[in-house]
């Protein structure tokens, strides 16, 4: 098993044609994923990497069938991309998008939520269940198949510790960036919860960043449900106060938000938390030897 | 985005919300003139983007004419150190109306992170640091989470004004969210909202700061924008798509993405020293970009070293080791260069550093990189 997608995964990319749209759908595609179309509005009839453009996501719905979207619109009209999936009953919408408003996402996310589908990101990596499926612009060749689950805020900080598991000969389960904004469809406890419950993984590696309280709450789930081993890293421990750190919402406000709260809040509910970035693949290394 | 208190009044005017008569003033031989249109006594502010403002000395008020013109003077051109901002040169004051206070509330609206929705906070307790407030009496703050209708009367009737100033301060605050709404601000607060001797209700303070991600739906709001409050360096980043801020330490570092920006800025403070600024050159960087970026990461005269820690996925390290060789070449750099470079066509890029006849350091890993920083 892997979390959220898999060799049944149906993917359309809203935004196909662009670019960046379709660099990242052709990457998909060679990696495995059963790619089934692509939406641009009035491109609607035409073909791109043999697979048919719609007009709609309701278009592409009623001829191709697909579980998944990956959503490249530019940020002025992605909220509104994410609405027209969750309206048409998608049930998973990666939206990897970066500078939506706050206040389009609070839109979008109610459209979700009364749509019962599930929203990954905005502004995030997307995810992969390595041999399985991507649905993202992660680099493929440095996954592997196996049994640790990584969630992270962030997009290169992952594949840092994805390429050091790699490295140490550890595969993973499911990869998941859930983003840097301050509104993002699905947080830590979901993530961990759905590793919890996935019987492929049996570590967990959480990366987290300064920024909200995301990690604190992610701690008191973890001391409630979560029994298998969590290593965490959270950046931005040198970080100043009242400075946004390139994501929209990696800022420390009002002593609010700050890498070592979050770092304290993990350790208390056991979990192993690296100070240093290298060391997050050694630490999950030892702590899979150990419990085998 | 922030913007001034002075710029903030004007949109509350446009909102309908009082505000004391003010003229501002940014030339020192336009003070006279300026002190002469308002009444007196009057309040002269600083207009920089830092909060605690008074007890930096940047609030004033002045009771005679001569007393305005001498805080005046002092104020306008001041260097202005608050513990929120750091210092800041004062470049323009506002000139304002002195209000006879009866009673000094607060109020806000602001985008909870937490709750994802827009929190509505009021209290009795105006003038003071809201933070304080509510470390030392959270009892006399009430917030209300909107996640529907906003209806404030509920929670402004608790501060126990009679209907009518009741009426005016639900009049306020109706204004605050259509103003928040709108212009997709993340925070609009008035402390001070006074009530006057003459039961007005008046803002005597402003602050607005806007979603930057929604700018490009409000011209009028992104022309506020006072370039002269950011870092110059922080500017001319944006200019090419850069994501830099100048930061105090003495190790200039280059990374791709912001997690893992952040996450080189501890690793350099794990080898015992600082980073000077947080650059994150983004996703498919080309080699004038990174040119771009190396040149703004030099000007900063503290650097002892640069630390690039490039994951290349989308950006290829063939581009990245280019824009590096160019730069330095062009620049005449002469501080160590450490470079980490994993990822899409490392071999390339390491080939291109090393038949480039510059000097580099090149590390295979994060904690090499600790290693070799720590020496510096």
């Amino acid at each position: 098993m892997s979390i959220f997608i898999n060799e049944n995964t149906k993917l359309i990319v809203q935004g196909i044609t662009g670019k960046e749209g379709s660099f990242h759908a052709k990457s998909c595609q060679e990696y495995g994923t059963k790619l089934v179309g692509g939406v641009t509005p009035k491109k609607g009839g035409t073909e791109i990497l043999d697979v048919p453009v719609f007009n709609s996501v309701e278009e592409a719905v009623a001829e191709v069938k697909p579980n998944t979207t990956m959503i490249f619109v530019p940020a002025r009209f992605a909220a509104s991309a994410i609405i027209e999936a969750a309206d048409a009953g998608i049930q998973l919408i990666v939206c990897i998008t970066e500078g939506i408003p706050v206040y389009d996402m609070l839109e979008a996310k109610k459209a979700v939520i009364s749509n019962g589908v599930r929203l990954i990101g905005p502004n995030c990596p997307g995810l992969i269940s390595p041999e399985k499926s991507k649905v993202g612009i992660m680099p493929s060749s440095i996954h592997k198949k196996g049994n640790v689950g990584v969630v992270s805020r962030s997009g290169t900080l992952t594949y840092e510790a994805v390429y050091q598991l790699t490295q140490l000969g550890i595969g993973q389960s499911t990869c998941i960036g859930i983003g840097g904004d301050p509104v993002i469809g699905t947080n830590f406890i979901d993530v961990l919860k759905a590793f919890q419950d996935d019987k492929e993984t049996d570590a967990i590696c959480m990366i987290g960043e300064i920024g909200g309280s995301a990690e604190e709450e992610a701690a008191d789930f973890i001391k409630q449900y979560v029994t298998k081993p969590v290593v965490s890293f959270i950046a931005g421990l040198s970080a100043p106060e009242g400075k946004r750190m390139g994501h929209a919402g990696a800022i420390i406000s009002g002593g609010k938000g700050t890498a070592s709260s979050k770092m304290k809040a993990l350790n208390n509910a056991g979990v192993l938390v690296c100070k240093n970035p290298a060391d997050i693949g050694i630490t999950i290394k030892n702590i899979l030897e150990k419990s085998n | 985005m922030k913007i001034h208190e002075y710029q903030a009044k004007e949109l509350f005017k446009q909102y309908g919300i009082d505000v004391p008569k003010s003229i501002l003033c940014e030339k020192r031989e336009d003070i006279e003139k300026s002190i002469s249109k308002v009444s007196i006594p009057c309040v002269i502010k600083a207009q920089v983007h830092s909060g605690a403002r008074g007890k930096a000395g940047g609030v004033k008020l002045a009771d005679s004419y001569e007393n305005a013109l001498n805080i005046a003077n002092s104020i306008l051109g001041m260097e202005l150190k608050s513990t929120q901002a750091g210092i800041k040169k004062v470049n323009k004051i506002l000139i304002e109306e002195a209000v006879k206070i009866d009673k000094e509330l607060y109020i806000s609206l602001t985008f909870d992170r937490a709750n994802e929705c827009i929190a509505f906070i009021i209290s009795s307790q105006g003038g003071m640091d809201i933070e304080e407030v509510a470390k030392s009496s959270p009892e006399k703050i009430y917030t209300m989470l909107i996640k529907d209708k906003f209806e404030p009367l509920s929670l402004i009737s608790k501060l126990g004004f009679d209907e009518k100033i009741t009426i005016k301060i639900c009049n306020i605050a109706n204004s605050l969210y259509k103003l928040i709404k709108e212009k997709d601000a993340s925070l609009v607060e008035i402390n001070p909202l006074v009530v006057t001797k003459t039961a007005d209700v008046v803002a005597l303070d402003a602050k607005i700061n806007f979603d930057d991600n929604a700018l490009f739906r409000h011209e009028e709001i992104a022309a506020l924008k006072d370039e002269k409050e950011e870092n110059p360096y922080e500017l001319e980043a944006q200019k090419y798509g850069l994501n830099y801020i100048k930061l105090d330490g003495t190790i200039g570092c280059m990374v791709n993405g912001a997690g893992l920006a952040m996450a080189t800025m501890d690793i350099i403070k794990l080898a015992g020293k600082d980073a000077a600024n947080f650059l994150d050159v983004g996703g498919g960087a080309s080699s004038e970009k990174i040119e771009h970026a190396f040149k703004i990461l030099i000007s900063d005269k503290n650097l002892e070293a640069v630390f690039i820690n490039i994951f290349g996925g989308i950006l290829r390290c063939d581009f990245l080791a280019e824009g590096v060789k160019n730069a330095i070449q062009n620049l005449k750099i002469n501080i160590p260069i450490i470079v980490r470079m994993e990822g899409t066509n490392k071999e390339e890029g390491a080939k291109i550093l090393a038949n480039s006849g510059l000097k580099f350091t090149v590390v295979k890993n994060l904690n090499e990189a600790i290693e070799v920083i720590r020496k510096i």
